[in-house]
């Protein structure tokens, strides 16, 4: 407990930022991953084919890797001036770690949400094109309730990774819960008990969320 | 394409309509392209001495080190996930509470802690050693815990006769299990399982951020040297390569094993697919 108590400095805007880089890169890749998803399963062909190099490209590469990217070798090409941040150095590695894990998760909630759109059968669509229903009718009240039913469960996993992911940016100079425990050893803290406390804001932040994706996710199958 | 909910089969005018889009599409992502060629040419990326190291023996037996490193951790990783897995799918179905409600809580705890906090505690922490052992060790704990659930589900998802059938022939609990569902589950779970090591392959990259000497940390260094004109960039590429690489082997595996499970009449039809879900959503 003194670990924690004596360190609150550190654990407050740990946790803080924490939450701070999952709700701003949760809204962005959740705009980012429907339009990929809309690029996806658009009729158009090229469309379709960059959507697909884009998952392709980002899910199957390791997210420390786009980190990696991002922290070393993207400066280099000299797109975005470092001057822009003010200077600094704190604010440029956060903003780009939360460009990372946007691009990152994006790809796979791109996935999620073809998925969902996929398990609703066609007929649907015929047979509400048969009874009149315009595109938008269709849409709003055939296509979409019963996409949701199939999207929400697994995009509730997919945050919750990407809650968890945050802590990757540990290695690339962003403050946050991950980087707490090497803070805590330059300060001659015990790092077991301190990592301990991460573990633990962790869990209590998980585990409801994995309660109520289970919930929802009985609840909606049996409507299928 | 015909088989979209969301768009009627194109008449003649949205034809037209499509293939101005794809007009624009073309010029937008060749504007794209073209942007980050030019960023690359202009930063001198495709200079010939930032590109040269890659010919020298020692860099390519570096990388071929760091590789099987990677390797290494994601080979040790994957099997002992795989038997923790199975150890605690079996706990989980147990029919003692005391057995399976601890199986349950450990399961839960790991997949609640993120990967980088569990291999922060067993290195910092606990002090494992090499890194290569934390590294292995966070790999076993998170990838098994998925593991179990998706063992698990596989499990549930056979239909109720297997079971009853193999009791009724006068099978003990534990016959059943080990001849009777399990076999029938991995293979129903194939694919489910590969996609999970792919996640696992990826996360053993991880390993870059406690100096484990992996694909990244080599790079890192090989990225910094001056005399090779500080390549940060064309190894990143080279890197991604390597990854993409190996996880669509995986993919195309688990494709592969999926199809011919298709083929085959061993598989049963499951209903429903819960691991499906499970995965769909590894990060």
């Amino acid at each position: 407990m003194d670990v924690l108590l004596d360190n609150l400095d550190l654990y407050g805007p740990g946790f803080l930022n924490t939450i701070e880089l999952f709700l701003i890169a949760a809204a962005g890749s959740l705009v980012l991953g429907t339009i990929l998803a809309m690029l996806r399963v658009s009729p158009v062909p090229i469309f379709r084919a960059a959507g697909t190099l884009y998952v392709t490209i980002l899910r199957n590469t390791p997210l420390t890797l786009v980190f990696f990217f991002f922290a070393f070798a993207f400066p280099l090409l000299k797109i975005v001036d470092a001057a822009d941040f003010g200077g600094s150095a704190a604010a440029y590695y956060f903003t780009f770690a939360l460009v990372s894990l946007t691009l990152y998760t994006s790809a796979f909630v791109c996935e999620v949400v073809r998925s969902g759109i996929n398990t609703v059968p066609v007929g649907q669509a015929e047979a509400s094109r048969a009874l009149g229903l315009t595109f938008g009718q269709m849409l709003g009240s055939i296509v979409l309730p019963q996409a949701t039913r199939a999207v929400v469960p697994p995009m509730m996993s997919t945050m919750i990774a990407l809650l968890k992911n945050t802590t990757i940016a540990a290695g690339f100079s962003v403050f946050q819960s991950g980087s707490i425990s090497l803070n805590l050893s330059e300060r001659g803290e015990n790092q077991l008990i301190g990592l301990l406390w991460v573990a633990l804001f962790f869990i209590i932040l998980v585990i409801p969320m994995t309660l109520l994706q289970r919930s929802l996710e009985k609840r909606w199958s049996i409507a299928r | 394409m015909s088989a979209s909910v969301l768009f009627d089969i194109p008449g003649p005018k949205a034809r037209m309509r499509y293939r101005l889009y794809a007009a624009i599409g073309i010029a937008v992502l060749v504007a794209g392209i073209g942007f980050v060629v030019y960023r690359f040419a202009a930063s001198g990326q495709f200079d010939a001495a930032k590109w040269e190291w890659l010919q020298y023996k020692n860099v390519q037996t570096t990388l071929l080190d760091a590789l099987w490193n990677t390797v290494r951790a994601f080979l040790v990783g994957a099997v002992l996930a795989m038997v923790f897995g199975a150890i605690f799918a079996a706990g989980q179905l147990s029919d003692h509470k005391v057995v399976r409600v601890p199986a349950m809580a450990v399961v839960e705890l790991f997949r609640a802690v993120p990967l980088v906090v569990l291999i922060f505690i067993f290195h910092y922490g606990i002090g494992l050693g090499a890194p290569f052992y934390s590294v292995v060790a966070g790999l076993t704990l998170y990838n098994g815990s998925v593991l179990a659930e998706v063992f698990r589900a596989g499990v549930l998802s056979l239909p109720r006769g297997q079971s009853e059938a193999a009791y009724a022939v006068g099978m003990r609990k534990t016959q059943v299990m080990t001849l009777v569902l399990l076999p029938q589950a991995v293979r129903a779970m194939m694919p489910a399982i590969i996609s999970q090591l792919v996640v696992l392959l990826k996360d053993s990259a991880l390993g870059f951020l406690i100096t484990y000497e992996e694909l990244l940390y080599q790079a890192r260094y090989l990225g910094g040297i001056f005399e090779f004109g500080r390549p940060l960039v064309p190894i990143t590429i080279v890197v991604a390569a390597i990854y993409i690489a190996m996880c669509l082997l995986l993919t195309w595996f688990a494709n592969y094993l999926e199809k011919r499970n298709r083929r085959s009449k061993k598989v049963l039809e499951l209903e429903a697919k819960p691991a499906e879900d499970v995965v769909a959503a590894a990060v």
